[in-house]
């Protein structure tokens, strides 16, 4: 078997994969990225909508920091997120875009003067700032108080990763494309490299590296109504899990995105109802205000894909002939808007539904779309139980989004983990720690087990179909472990989990093909999707409160008391048909805001002592300190700069921040 | 696409896909024909899963994002480079004929490898922006300004998505294997409007002032007819031409 060295192995040639594996190089280490695809045509490249920062510089977002969207973002999480790291995130996204600009993202910009809204319905003329003009300007998204996601029209995702590959390039890092890391190597608790399979040429090969990084994206794909790409089957998470070390974070943490397009499960961006969309139901009439009076269309996604199920229910749905739906609208945008804003969106209506969204309804209907737990690590991005692996992106679990992600939230996390993550992999590689003794033997021994397994998948005694199993899976998760969830449904899909897990060890191929062997992929796939999907619906059968996407339709109240945990899935015996579940503790008394009311969604919810005591704590800190200004009142009550890189710890600089 | 069939409920579909699988020594090419019942909404995208499922499970093809957003999907349906998974059976008469981009590294069936091809055009025209002291830029200060169009304009430019449609439908690139072809033109005029690239004509002549650049363009214009964005490659050529010329 060939081995490849090299000082950084990083699986995933998405955003944050190719940012930390800049970080690492520029840092001096020898760096590989591993990708299924060409990089740019990671899932990444798929964002619409924008990218949280809080520049400020829009009228709409003026008055904004990083404060703001920091309590947004915790607000947005159910209280569910690590709020170190979501400080260090809220700090570093204005940096990350700032970055971005100067390396070539075509961001859209402010244009000084009058210009036309659309706000609930209604037309409205704002004036924009000179000062301004020329500076990124942004949109509104859900779930946030200020206009804050900075964009390239629909095309955000594209634009940036283009950008990102580009200076990969240029930084000569190689991308190994076409390559699917299908088992981690590890000694005593020290992961060592992956085992690889080539996708066009089946041949297994080994990368041994003192530093691996799983950057795979989401793993959506257990489920059959999806925005995500085929690609994202949670390979990453899943070999990590087959360490039996490793533990995963909140699986059963799953958002659902409003406005999928019905049926395919093609995303249409929030920045639709930003930039003014509305949501109709069969008789066309406007109905989020009747639910959601605070934020209407904008609240967070969990509360509005919740709240459009429920208006299904209750019989308001369109029909079409292949079932219920709702609308979008966004024809009071304009054609003007739509063609320049918008023209993802107007293209992926002409082409899969054959109708122009200035003139005519989009019929949506929610779809799996995110993935907020996956590999735990630390705030560094190192996994806690495996040293020397670590995870960045839609694929950790360092947990900045708790029980729900904020829209533009996303792509902006997988830079700022880039930023990060890549830093700390240098500093592991630099450290006595990075040193790593590994015989060949060890490897071939991970090597030979894999070709084992594909062995026995190719052998002819079974009599399962990789592509059944697969749907079957994919079936009893949008079935069963959707928006709403209960104690039967949750049960009914752990049993059937584990049948089809017990059927996937008799798959039988019907194609031996030399080469790349797409039967044999979706065999190998499907086995470690599974574990997965199990992560998911054991871990929400287990936890019996209602918080953020997690909704408990037999326990509809967020339980603080019994649930301020995350989950931590582990999968130690591999014969094993449930994985083994723990729990960490979130501590309240050191939380910047203890638990409280979103500021939409539902209002009760069962308290914790700690969160009045922690209130008061803060109260007495802020008080002792007397006049300070807001740096100096978030330092009091929860310092975080020192969790970063030095070189990003500077204050973000704002228009009209005094000099 | 000449005669656009009217839709009928429960057509059968024949799909005739040229097959090779380069890793099988004893492997030929060879059409071979797939009969499919063709469902409501069906892409080309659903359609293909469908054989790989039920009837060869051996098919390769690539598909990404399944949107006509990554690019990875290109390939000639009915003697035209187009996307498959945004193309709907619907709009195609009963034969379809599905081969692999001509110009490309074939992986195998359907599968090209157009991501080796554009890595390499990437390095080859240094498609990112070229500016002093990008490792060290001022990330914590006011971002430097540009005006709304400008910006705007580069989107448009960027929003290529490296399908290679273009070079399927180049004459220039099926006989010259080194031309860049109008996926690298377009992106050397986007940094070359770009004031974040210092890069003179001088230096972009370098790059593209010869016969595998904007020199080998016979204007057949295929490039642009076929772009699954509606890039304005044309108008991109003959600008950068002009341009070049001039150095």
């Amino acid at each position: 078997m060939q081995i490849i060295y090299t000082d950084v192995l990083v699986i995933g040639g998405g955003l944050a994969g190719q940012r930390a594996a800049i970080g690492a190089k520029r840092r001096g280490q020898e760096v590989i990225v591993l990708s299924l695809v060409p990089a740019k045509r990671s899932h990444s490249s798929a964002a619409q909508g924008g990218m949280q920062a809080s520049l400020g510089n829009c009228l709409g977002g003026s008055g904004d920091n990083e404060d703001i969207h920091f309590t947004d973002t915790v607000r947005g999480s159910d209280w569910g997120a690590d709020q170190d790291v979501v400080r260090m995130f809220t700090h570093t996204a204005p940096k990350a875009i700032r970055e971005l600009a100067a390396w070539g993202v075509p961001w859209n910009r402010v244009q000084r003067g009058d210009r036309q809204i659309t706000v609930n319905g209604e037309k409205q003329t704002i004036t924009e700032k000179d000062e301004a003009h020329g500076l990124i300007t942004s949109r509104n998204f859900g779930g946030t108080q200020k206009w804050r996601a900075c964009y390239v029209a629909d095309g955000t995702g594209h634009a940036m990763l283009y950008t990102m590959s580009n200076q990969a390039i240029a930084a000569n890092i190689p991308v190994h494309e076409r390559m699917e890391a299908i088992a981690l190597i590890h000694q005593d608790g020290r992961c060592c490299g992956a085992i690889v399979r080539n996708l066009m040429t089946g041949e297994l090969l080994a990368y041994v590296a003192k530093a691996t990084c799983i950057a795979t994206g989401g793993f959506g794909r257990i489920y059959r109504v999806s925005t995500n790409a085929i690609i994202n089957e949670g390979m990453g998470a899943a070999i990590a899990l087959e360490t039996g070390i490793a533990t995963l974070g909140n699986m059963e943490a799953i958002q659902f995105h409003p406005t999928g397009i019905f049926p395919a499960g093609i995303l249409v961006t929030e920045g639709c109802r930003g930039d003014g969309g509305l949501l109709l139901d069969g008789s066309q009439h406007r109905f989020m205000p009747d639910y959601e009076p605070e934020k209407a269309e904008l609240a967070s996604r969990d509360v509005v894909s919740r709240r459009m199920e429920e208006h299904i229910t209750a019989g308001h749905a369109a029909q079409s002939r292949f079932g219920e739906h709702l609308w979008l609208d966004i024809r009071l945008l304009g054609a003007q808007h739509i063609n320049t804003k918008l023209r993802e969106v107007k293209e992926i209506c002409q082409y899969f539904l054959g109708v122009d969204p200035a003139h005519d309804l989009i019929p949506v209907r929610p779809a799996q779309h995110y993935s907020m737990g996956g590999v735990r690590t630390n705030h560094r991005g190192e996994s806690p139980q495996l040293r020397g692996l670590f995870s960045a992106g839609e694929s950790a679990c360092w947990d900045m989004h708790g029980f729900n992600r904020l829209g533009g939230n996303s792509v902006a996390e997988t830079v700022v983990a880039g930023m990060i993550v890549g830093e700390s992999m240098a500093d592991f590689c630099d450290s006595a720690d990075g040193a790593l003794n590994i015989s060949t033997s060890l490897v071939e021994h991970f090597g030979k087990q894999q070709q084992q397994q594909l062995g026995i998948i190719a052998d002819p005694a079974g009599n399962e179909s990789a592509f059944a199993l697969m749907k079957q899976m994919q079936e009893t998760m949008t079935a069963n472990v959707g928006i709403f969830r209960d104690e039967p449904r949750l049960q009914e899909a752990v049993t059937t989990l584990q049948d089809l897990q017990r059927r996937s060890r008799n798959i039988r191929l019907r194609s031996s093909a030399a080469g790349a062997n797409p039967e044999l992929v979706a065999a190998y796939r499907v086995q470690r999707m599974l574990k997965l999907a199990q992560c998911v619906a054991y871990g929400a059968l287990q936890r019996n409160e209602s918080r953020g996407a997690h909704f408990r339709a037999d326990y509809p109240q967020r339980n603080d008391l019994d649930w301020m945990r995350r989950t931590l899935a582990s999968w130690p015996d591999a014969e094993a048909d449930l994985p083994t579940l723990n729990y960490e503790d979130l501590d309240i008394m050191r939380m910047e805001i203890p638990p409280g009311w979103r500021g939409y969604g539902a209002r009760d919810y069962i308290d914790h002592p700690d969160t009045a005591r922690r209130q008061q704590q803060i109260d007495t800190l802020l008080g002792e300190l007397g006049p300070a200004d807001r740096y100096q009142q978030q330092e009091a009550v929860m310092p975080f700069k020192q969790l970063l890189p030095e070189h990003l710890r500077g204050t973000n600089q704002r228009l009209g921040d005094e000099e | 696409m000449s005669a656009i069939p009217v839709q009928q409920v429960g057509r059968t579909l024949y799909i005739h896909i040229l097959r090779h699988n380069p890793c099988d020594p004893l492997s030929e090419a060879h059409l071979q024909t797939f009969e499919l019942e063709e469902a409501d909404a069906m892409t080309l995208f659903i359609a293909l899963n469908e054989i790989r499922e039920n009837h060869d499970p051996s098919l390769q093809f690539d598909f990404v994002c399944r949107a006509g957003i990554c690019g990875s999907c290109g390939m000639i349906i009915n003697g035209r480079p187009g996307l498959a998974c945004r193309t709907l059976t619907k709009d195609l008469p009963d034969n379809i004929t599905l081969a692999p981009l001509p110009a490309f590294e074939l992986i195998g069936d359907l599968s090209v490898n157009t991501g080796k091809w554009m890595r390499g055009m990437s390095e080859q025209l240094e498609t990112w922006v070229h500016s002093q002291g990008l490792e060290n830029a001022d990330i914590d200060s006011l971002e430097q300004t540009m005006e709304p169009e400008l910006a705007e304009q580069l989107y448009e430019l960027e929003r290529c998505i490296e399908c290679g449609c273009c070079i399927a439908a180049c004459g220039t690139a099926l006989m010259r294997e080194d031309f860049i072809g109008a996926v690298g033109l377009n992106q050397i005029t986007r940094f070359q409007l770009d004031p974040r690239d210092q890069r003179s004509d001088a230096q972009f002549y370098q790059l593209v002032g010869d016969d595998s650049g904007v020199f080998g363009c016979m204007t057949l214009l295929g490039c642009e007819d076929m772009c699954p964005k509606q890039l304005p490659l044309a108008t991109q050529i003959a600008f950068l031409r002009r341009r070049m010329a001039m150095v």
